[in-house]
């Protein structure tokens, strides 16, 4: 160790980080080095802790609450927030970007860090001229009196950038950052990221998108449940070798059994498209053509931001994106799904990934949450039948495994996987021919993913089509027919399950455009 | 985490196992404890009266004093009904006061200027209610503007068309069918009583079908398996509203009978009852209120349901408005000041939630009950008006804190 000291190479190390979640290893041992003026890469799938680390390392989650050593410019740090880890010049940018979209590029910048003049009050000339100074560093031609609102994405991620060097920062920490850009937007960020490492300022970047590792990282550490697997530097990257570091788990029998019995297509969807429903020039899913048959359970595979989410959203009653367009057969006849109630009316069923948000109504009971979208079956001239609901909101208590003393249980103070029973119940108890469940075992233990398996595939004995979307690939693997990958929007692939492996699916999952 | 949350309700099982002698008395415990919980606004409008028939020498109870606390406050507990279904949905209403302004002026119109038969000026004047109701939930419903904003707009808007129908004057001079709606009293149906017999008639039918009611639904509930309460709390709860009902009622028979704004309010307190409980509708919108998202994801109509709900209010309103001018037997200029505020304390008094999702119309209603004793008791004891504006918003504070408060406690949102 003391080696290191009179040979500071690495501005950054984190040794031995291991930090639990109740019930959960999140990070176990996970160790990095991090060279002085280098860009480091980290890589791994969806879940696979690289955001808890970099939480970690910022002070979101605060010294104590983990167990190993933070090295910074050689000396043990401990954040108790991210305003200590920003004061020793570490700066987070998030995926999800912290502006203020009603304030000022300058005034975001300086968000908390006001450039004040006599009496304490702002100096709003110094204010605008040192942003402009920022600006022009990062390459970003625009007013800084202009609003975070009026400008695209690309650009708001350079104000982040802007803001992070008016913090001084010696390492900048960049997640998932061209996620949500356009081709154009990714290569002025990287190119920028290089133009900071010339001027010394280090930069881990988090990402799966292998060309643009290649392009920017010096070396690449990858992270597979919640271990470093391994690092690499530059010259020995490639992409056999990251897609292998990523996946490459043994897959246990976590998956219930499961023979298909698959006959026609029930479901066709062609050439489906649809726009950001902000930004309606961006297209967020790029015809789509997918179908289903009786029986059959459909994996959609694909990277955080692949646009999975929105397909399905887009297409059950238009409840994401602009200017969508595409057609949907049921059975060889062309259906419409432009309301919620059309597509509910026409047999499609969808279950959010978040089912806080768009779910349930966490202050209501489970026997209304169960019925909520088929109170037409309990309905007679206009008012429910009190005592067929309660019936129905039993059955499915006991079928579907709820652990409630009763259904006037709140669904608020259920577990995450018996929330989820309850969103199942509720769409199974409508009658529907096609389900798509988005991320059906989120944020659900072992043993509740497992009955969540098992009801999956009971719906598909029934002659249901089901589709699954999910960022686990174990789970895809695990459970499906036939997969789809989905990569910026557009389908890149389709596997049957005998050639499905996650090698050949994380390859289609990064296929990317030509440029 | 399942494990952890599921093991409370294991514990209890288990427990009724090994000790069901302890556990059938913890229940029968826990259904009144519960019971008080739900009906704390109750208990709060129990302790109101019975504070203010103290302090007010017992003329708080005098029959005279009963049948003008109905009449006096009819029309916000008309307003508070649509009120607490419009907060229940997530949204406000602050125009109704001036609504209520603006359709007792063209009911004075129809009614007086031009004539009209009373009851085509009232279903002439109830038609514009709802017209506004539409003009309003257009722009709350289909174009998106909160509906703060939008009755904040009608809050002016109709109380300047207001005075420009009564053309700086007022209207007066109603038909006598018109302003029994606020002053007429149904009594001496079978002649002249010292007790009138109808009044206690009719409550005895009220009574009856209650009860009915009440052991109806609770059979239901068993033969579906569902738990009820133990049969002993159930009949005494029942025996104490009966008795209140009986004793409200024999007040009014040995005064003028039962006001026509009573019975008014009765009708409308079954029917928004019955479509807040019962209804696809009501439940829809419980659904908007509790998870917007949620709601339209599951199909619900989100739009219609908020669009329908202030055409609603806007009908109540105007109903409100009629029932005022009749009392009054004038439209003037200041009709309906400040009825929004009561009516929107009335809903959160009786429990409504500022998020939406949570109230009832009974819930509604016994605010508005509460706010009117207060009103009333005070002013027999003759506190200024000053003095009864600051205890009412103290006490529409303290309600809704202790409220959070007892969410809080119970470990609720």
């Amino acid at each position: 160790m003391t080696d290191k000291v009179d040979a500071p190479l690495n501005i950054l190390e984190m040794r031995g980080i291991t930090k639990t979640f109740p019930g959960v290893k999140a990070l176990q041992d996970v160790t990095i080095e991090v060279g002085r003026g280098q860009v480091h890469a980290i890589c791994g799938e969806n879940g696979a802790g690289k955001s808890t680390l970099m939480k970690v390392l910022s002070g979101v989650y605060p010294f104590g609450t983990y167990e190993g050593d933070i090295v910074f410019e050689n000396k043990i740090v401990e954040f108790k927030d991210i305003r200590d880890s920003e004061a020793e010049g570490i700066v987070i940018i998030h995926q999800e970007l912290a502006l203020s979209p009603y304030l000022s590029i300058a005034e975001n910048i300086f968000l908390n860090n006001e450039q004040r003049g006599g009496l304490g009050l702002i100096d709003w000339n110094k204010t605008n001229a040192e942003a402009a100074k920022l600006l022009a560093r990062v390459g970003l031609r625009e007013n800084p009196t202009t609003k975070i609102m009026d400008i695209g994405v690309g650009k708001q991620q350079l104000v982040e950038i802007a803001k992070a060097l008016s913090k001084r920062v010696k390492l900048l920490i960049l997640d998932e950052p061209t996620a949500a850009l356009n081709d154009d937007d990714s290569d002025h960020l990287l190119n920028l990221i290089l133009h900071l490492k010339e001027q010394g300022i280090t930069a881990i970047i988090i990402s799966h998108k292998l060309n643009e590792i290649k392009k920017v990282a010096d070396s690449v550490t990858v992270i597979r449940d919640g271990k470093t697997i391994e690092t690499i530097s530059k010259s020995d990257v490639t992409e056999e070798r990251i897609i292998k570091d990523m996946v490459g788990r043994d897959l246990e029998n976590r998956y219930p059994d499961h023979t298909p019995h698959i006959g026609d297509e029930i479901l066709r969807v062609e050439d489906w498209t649809a726009h950001h429903p902000q930004d309606v020039n961006r297209v967020v899913v790029d015809n789509v053509n997918i179908n289903v048959r009786r029986g059959e359970i459909v994996g959609i595979a694909g990277l955080m931001g692949a646009g999975r989410t929105e397909f399905a959203m887009s297409l059950f009653g238009r409840s994401y994106g602009s200017k969508i367009s595409g057609r949907v057969f049921k059975n060889g006849v062309e259906i419409k799904t432009r309301t919620v109630s059309e597509a509910i009316a026409n047999g499609l069923a969808y279950a959010t990934e978040d089912r806080k948000t768009y779910g349930l109504n966490l202050i209501d009971d489970i026997k209304r949450n169960i019925s909520m979208a088929a109170l037409k079956k309990l309905e007679k001239l206009g008012l429910v039948n009190d005592g067929q609901e309660w019936t129905v909101a039993n059955e499915y208590r006991k079928s579907m495994n709820i652990k409630s003393p009763t259904v006037l249980a709140k669904t608020g103070k259920l577990s995450g996987g018996n929330q989820q029973k309850v969103v199942l119940s509720k769409w199974i108890y409508s009658d529907p021919d096609v389900l798509i469940l988005d991320e059906p075992t989120r944020g659900i233990d072992v043993g509740a993913k497992y009955e969540i398996y098992s009801i999956i595939n009971k719906l598909a004995a029934e002659g249901k089509g089901v589709i699954v979307i999910s960022s686990e690939l174990p789970e895809l693997l695990g459970i499906c027919d036939r997969i789809y990958a989905l990569s910026e929007g557009r389908i890149t692939g389709e596997l049957p399950i005998e050639e499905a492996s996650p090698e050949a699916l994380l390859k289609l999952m990064t296929m990317e455009k030509a440029r | 985490m399942s494990n952890l949350e599921t093991k409370p309700a294991d514990g209890v099982a288990a427990g009724s196992q090994v000790n069901p002698v302890e556990n059938r008395f913890t229940n029968k415990f826990a259904h009144i404890l519960s019971d008080l919980g739900k009906n704390g606004i109750f208990l709060a409008l129990i302790l109101v009266v019975v504070l203010f028939s103290v302090l007010t020498n017992g003329i708080l109870l005098r029959p005279q004093n009963i049948s003008n606390l109905i009449v006096q406050n009819g029309y916000i507990l008309v307003l508070a009904i649509g009120m607490v279904m419009v907060i229940i949905a997530g949204h406000i209403d602050l125009s109704v006061g001036s609504v209520a302004a603006f359709v007792g002026a063209v009911s004075g119109v129809f009614a007086v200027d031009w004539g009209l038969p009373w009851w085509l000026s009232i279903i002439l004047s109830l038609l514009v209610g709802a017209l506004v109701g539409v003009w309003q939930g257009f722009w709350i419903a289909f174009v998106g503007i909160p509906a703060f904003i939008v009755t904040l707009a009608g809050m002016l808007i109709f109380r300047g068309l207001a005075l420009v129908v009564l053309g700086s004057a007022s209207i007066g001079s109603f038909p006598g069918e018109y302003r029994a709606l606020g002053n007429g009293f149904l009594s001496n149906i079978f002649g002249e009583f010292e007790i009138d017999p109808f009044t206690l008639g009719v409550a005895a039918i009220a009574i009856l079908a209650l009860v009915v009611q009440q052991f109806r639904t609770r059979a239901g509930r068993s033969s579906y398996g569902q738990a009820v309460e133990p049969l002993a709390w159930f009949v005494a709860k029942l025996v104490l509203i009966a008795a209140a009902i009986g004793f409200f009622a024999y007040e009014l028979a040995s005064y003028k009978g039962i006001p026509a704004t009573l019975i008014v309010l009765a009708v409308l307190v079954l029917v928004y009852g019955i479509v807040m409980n019962r209804s696809v509708f009501g439940r829809h919108v419980y659904a908007i209120g509790g998870n917007l998202h949620a709601a339209e994801l599951s199909g619900i109509k989100t739009r219609n349901v908020t669009f329908w709900l202030f055409v609603n209010m806007g009908f109540l309103a105007a109903l409100a408005g009629l029932i005022f001018t009749a009392r009054l037997n004038l439209a003037g200029p200041k009709a309906g000041d400040g009825f929004e505020l009561e009516a929107i304390s009335a809903a959160f008094i009786g429990g409504a939630a500022v998020q939406g999702g949570v109230g009832t119309i009974g819930g509604a209603i016994i605010g508005g009950l509460i706010i009117g004793v207060l009103n009333n008791g005070m002013s027999i004891m003759g506190i200024g008006i000053e003095w009864q504006q600051a205890v009412k918003g103290l006490v529409l504070l303290f309600a809704v804190a202790f409220d959070v408060y007892n969410k809080r406690r119970s470990g609720g949102r």
